[in-house]
C-alpha cells in the first residue's frame, strides 16, 4: 500500500516528462493517488498528451491561475471529478524574458508584476478557490528556488520566490486551523521547460555540480518530486509553513 | 514499422501545419524552426510531443534544443527509431 493510498490531489504544472510536476503526478499515482491535473491556453493539449504517459491517464482541467472566471469556477470544476481534495500541488511560475537573465536594473513593474502574480500570488489564488474542497487534514505543496538569497540571472523571478515563500507562511498561518497544511521543497536546479526559459541558466548548473555536498544531478526530478509525495502524505502531519531544502545540500554549504 | 526520411519530413510538416498554419511545402530541411518558420517555444513544444506519438519515439527535452533545423529533427527521429 502506498503513502498516498486513497488520497485525491490536484497537480498543476504538468508540461513535459522533464517537469517535476509530472515526475510527482507519475509517484503519486504509484503510491495510490488519484490525480487530476490542470493547465491552460496552448499548454493545454501538452499536458493532456502527457497526462496519456502517466500510469493512469487523469483528467485535465483548465486553469489559468491569473484569470478570476478560472477561479471563480474552479471549486466546480474539481468537484465534476472528486468530492473533496487531499493536497494540492503548485508548480506554476513565470517572468518575462526582461524580468530575467542580468537585466535585474532595467526590468519594468509591469514586468515584475505579472511574474509576482504568477508566481507567487497564485498559490493564494488556487488555495483559497480551493478551500471549500480541502479536507482536514490535507496539504498544499509548491516549488520554490531559495529566494532566502541572490543568484545569478535568476533576478525578478528570485523576488517573485520571495514572496511566493512568504506567501506560504501566511497561508500556513491562516489555514492551519482547518487542517491544511502548506509546504515548499526548495529544489536545486533542474533542466525543466521552465529553467530552459532563463538565459544563463548554466552558470546555476555549475555552482550546484561543484558545490553541492551530495553533489547533483541537473537532469533527475525525482528527489525533488519525492520530497512532494511526502509532504503530501500523513508522514508530515505537524509540518506547515517549513521549506524542505531537496538540492543535495547546497544550501547548508557557505563557499 | 521503420519511416523513411521522407515519409518523416512529410510528417513534420503536415504537425507544423497543424499546430501553426504554416504551408507544408515550406517545411524545408534547411528551415531552421525559430528563425525561418518562426516557431515559438510552445508550438515546438506540441510538434515535439505530436511527432512523439506519431513516429513512435522518444526526443528527450534535452535533445529538442539540438533540434535547430527540420534536417535536425528528421535525422533525431529516423535515427532514434526502434
Amino acid at each position: 500500500m502506498g503513502i498516498l493510498e486513497g488520497k485525491k490531489i490536484l497537480i498543476t504544472g504538468v508540461l513535459t516528462e522533464a517537469s517535476i510536476a509530472y515526475t510527482a503526478a507519475r509517484i503519486a499515482q504509484e503510491q495510490g493517488a488519484e490525480v487530476i491535473l490542470s493547465s491552460f491556453g496552448r499548454m493545454l493539449p501538452i499536458t493532456e498528451k502527457m497526462s496519456s504517459r502517466l500510469p493512469k491517464k487523469a483528467e485535465v482541467i483548465e486553469l489559468d491561475a491569473t484569470d478570476p472566471e478560472h477561479l471563480a469556477k474552479l471549486s466546480e470544476r474539481v468537484g465534476e471529478h472528486f468530492d473533496s481534495l487531499d493536497g494540492i500541488v503548485h508548480a506554476i511560475a513565470f517572468a518575462p524574458q526582461s524580468a530575467l537573465g542580468g537585466n535585474f536594473l532595467q526590468t519594468e513593474w509591469s514586468d515584475v508584476s505579472n511574474a509576482v502574480e504568477v508566481s507567487a500570488y497564485s498559490l493564494k489564488s488556487i488555495t483559497a478557490a480551493l478551500q471549500d474542497k480541502l479536507n482536514n487534514p490535507s496539504s498544499v505543496v509548491g516549488l520554490t528556488f531559495d529566494a532566502s538569497l541572490s543568484w545569478p540571472v535568476y533576478d525578478w523571478m528570485g523576488v517573485a520566490k520571495a514572496a511566493f515563500e512568504s506567501t506560504s507562511r501566511y497561508l500556513a498561518r491562516y489555514l492551519g486551523a482547518e487542517g491544511i497544511r502548506v509546504n515548499l521543497v526548495s529544489a536545486g536546479p533542474l533542466r525543466t521547460t521552465a529553467a530552459k526559459g532563463i538565459p544563463g541558466f548554466a552558470t546555476m548548473e555549475e555552482l550546484w555540480t561543484d558545490r553541492a555536498p551530495l553533489g547533483w544531478n541537473l537532469t533527475d526530478t525525482e528527489p525533488a518530486a519525492k520530497a512532494i509525495i511526502a509532504l503530501l502524505s500523513d508522514f508530515f502531519p505537524a509540518t506547515t509553513g517549513e521549506i524542505v531544502h531537496v538540492d543535495g545540500g547546497l544550501h547548508s554549504t557557505g563557499a | 514499422m521503420a519511416h523513411s526520411e521522407a515519409d518523416v519530413l512529410a510528417g513534420l510538416a503536415e504537425l507544423v501545419n497543424e499546430e501553426t498554419g504554416i504551408a507544408a511545402d515550406l517545411v524545408q530541411p534547411e528551415k531552421s524552426f525559430t528563425d525561418d518558420l518562426d516557431i515559438d517555444s510552445i508550438s515546438m513544444m506540441t510538434i515535439v510531443v505530436n511527432a512523439e506519438d506519431k513516429f513512435d519515439v522518444k526526443i528527450p527535452d534535452e535533445e529538442v534544443t539540438n533540434l535547430v533545423t527540420v534536417k535536425d529533427a528528421v535525422d533525431f527521429i529516423v535515427g532514434a527509431q526502434g
